[in-house]
């Protein structure tokens, strides 16, 4: 039983082993999304040719967890930081990761320009529908009626909009013939990760790629686990999981 | 690697973009990002014309925020990259200018100023003086070269490439929209005939070497937990940047040493100064001139020389006293008595200048 004790953890060879214990708070949706990219980047075997970019916000808490080159960047910068890469290094597998507010709010012009250029690389957008690092304000995929601490009694969408729809918006102005976009959810990692592999797999072959992964923030959620991913699944139903975009290389 | 179109002294009669795209290319930049802004488009219409021959890379981006911050991934890919901005341009760019600072990244930038606040005019100011020196949420730790003409937008072009990549601070061409957009002859030349080698570039990311086998993965980060360890990293920078500061600040001094009126101006400002001084002295008046070259570091010793040497000081600019204010500040303690000659966003010519320093003889401000 001790041996057993003693096992390593069973993590990706592009998971940064000597990390500790993850950073991220307990019930985090980051950590079962990295995971899960860092066993597609190993299925794929692209490990010493990624370069991963994180923004500020939760994902900021990346920046030593994968095992790959990787650079922190400024809130909604990631994307621009990444393809400055990539366009310099044309043998770079570029991954933009990033939250909501980050992909959708203040970096929603380097999401929409990425996408219609087709910049070489894919685009991660963890939505777990508010701002979790500054304490969880409304975000633009804030569901209807979320209450978050800049919409206390719930989001009214008849004032602040509907929740931004990341990946129908992509589909709908990149190209349709190289870029793979899809919309995937912590609640199915397998899936998650093979979301994850379709997608590296287009930018290797020169495409673009943007996923957007339903994740989860119980803490600003204040939610327990059977309330966490009851509303999880309400999300999947608002925001529908699917591929909207796969190129048939993929 | 690029080609290089200037292999042997070249006359050419350019305008100061011009000049500074070929500069670039001299330099063996490889990438430039940037996005349109008047004062400044010219450097990327060079640069894009000259594509074919250059073998270089370009990317019009969808704003300033990412040509700066699009910059910087091309230098983390070992690439010399560049951008150029002006006037709100240089306001948002400022957010990937502060992380270049933070992170120690060789950011190149020309920057032709125009007027402001806001969009203000589109051709002349030096009122971008105090943003590149010390814009964003930091300490400026950036070096700045203030050109006045275009020998220098060709030389000091090529220099910021190579103080950039020796110090890792981010460093400025800064000039403005008179010097883009006149054209004067210029002396092109390949930096290896004048003994400059270009300081070798290096991979931030995807370095040489396997990771896990030759290397560790890099882990690139501008976010502190704490703020004695962001303390301890910024006392680092200030300790690198004063050293840095001994080798790299340069200024001119023209007929300042017997100088009784001493002008402090820079960039293009300075060169008016030049012609009121020739002017002056001919009507008998010793006027002088002290022009920082390095605008940020300035240099310190020989600035307080030349300005205890005065008995007058006037410091003039196209600006409300941005350069006054950092030189004022580093002259402290000194009793030369000064007068200033400031015009907001306009132009100041040699006439404006005789003038001034005549006022200043006769009534003594």
């Amino acid at each position: 039983m001790a041996e057993l004790l003693n096992l390593p953890p069973n993590l990706p060879k592009s998971q940064n082993a000597e990390v500790g214990a993850s950073k991220f708070c307990p019930g985090c949706g980051h950590g079962i999304t990295l995971k899960s990219l860092g066993n597609a980047i190993d299925e794929l075997d692209i490990k010493q040719k990624t370069v991963f970019g994180c923004d500020i916000g939760c994902s900021l808490l990346s920046w030593n967890y994968m095992d790959l080159d990787t650079v922190q960047t400024h809130h909604g910068r990631t994307t621009p930081v990444i393809y400055g890469v990539t366009r310099a290094n044309p043998e770079a597998i570029g991954i933009a990761y990033m939250g909501d507010g980050g992909g959708l709010a203040i970096g929603a012009q380097h999401l929409v320009n990425a996408s219609v250029r087709g910049e070489r690389l894919l685009i991660i957008v963890v939505n777990n529908t508010n701002y979790g690092m500054t304490g969880g304000q409304m975000s633009p995929t804030t569901m209807p009626g979320q209450k978050t601490e800049t919409t206390p009694y719930g989001r009214d969408c008849s004032v602040t909009g509907e929740p931004a729809k990341a990946a129908e918006m992509v589909a709908a102005i990149a190209n349709k013939s190289k870029s793979y976009v899809a919309r995937s959810t912590v609640s199915n990692p397998m899936k998650l990760k093979q979301t994850f592999v379709k997608a590296l797999k287009n930018v290797e072959n020169g495409g673009f790629s943007f996923v957007e992964v339903l994740s989860i923030c119980p803490l600003n959620w204040r939610t327990n686990n059977v309330d966490t991913f009851a509303r999880l699944q309400q999300m999947e139903e608002y925001f529908e999981v699917k591929e909207f975009l796969a190129p048939e290389s993929v | 690697m690029v080609n290089k179109l200037i292999k042997e002294d070249t006359k050419m009669f350019l305008t100061g973009n011009e000049v500074l795209a070929y500069a670039a290319n001299s330099a063996e930049a490889e990438f430039m990002y940037g996005y349109p802004i008047t004062p400044q488009n010219e450097i990327m219409h060079t640069w894009c014309k000259l594509l074919p021959k250059t073998g270089a890379g370009f990317l019009q981006t969808e704003d300033e925020i990412s040509a700066g911050f699009s910059t910087i991934g091309g230098i983390l890919a070992g690439k010399r990259a560049f951008t150029a901005t002006a006037g709100p341009g240089n306001v948002i760019m400022q957010d990937a200018q502060s992380m270049a600072e933070m992170m120690r990244i060789p950011f190149v930038c020309a920057v032709m100023q125009r007027g402001g606040p806001s969009t203000a005019t589109v051709i002349y100011a030096q009122q971008e003086t105090r943003l590149t020196c010390y814009g964003g949420n930091g300490e400026g730790f950036r070096i700045v070269y203030s050109t006045a003409g275009h020998q220098d937008l060709y030389d000091y072009m090529i220099k910021a490439f190579n103080t950039a990549w020796k110090y890792k601070f981010p460093t400025y061409v800064l000039a403005d929209g008179y010097q883009g957009k006149m054209r004067e002859p210029v002396m092109l030349y390949d930096p290896a005939s004048r003994g400059i080698t270009m300081v070798p570039t290096e991979k931030a990311l995807l370095a040489d070497g396997e990771i896990g086998v030759d290397r560790k993965s890099a882990h690139m980060r501008n976010t502190y937990n704490m703020e004695e360890e962001l303390m301890e990293v910024l006392d680092s920078y200030q300790v690198d940047y004063d050293k840095m500061a001994e080798d790299v600040a340069e200024w001119e001094e023209y007929k300042a040493d017997d100088a009784e009126i001493l002008v402090i101006a820079h960039g293009i400002v300075a060169r008016s100064a030049r012609t009121a001084i020739d002017e002056l002295r001919e009507k008998g008046i010793k006027a002088g001139l002290y022009r920082p070259i390095t605008i940020r570091p300035l240099a310190v010793k020989p600035l307080r020389e030349a300005v205890s040497r005065a008995k007058h000081l006037l410091f003039t600019e196209s600006a409300n006293g941005q350069l006054a204010q950092m030189v004022l500040e580093k002259i402290y303690g000194l009793t030369t008595p000064y007068s200033t000659l400031f015009k907001m966003g306009v132009g100041v010519t040699g006439d404006d200048i005789v003038q001034k320093v005549e006022n200043i003889v006769k009534e003594g401000v």
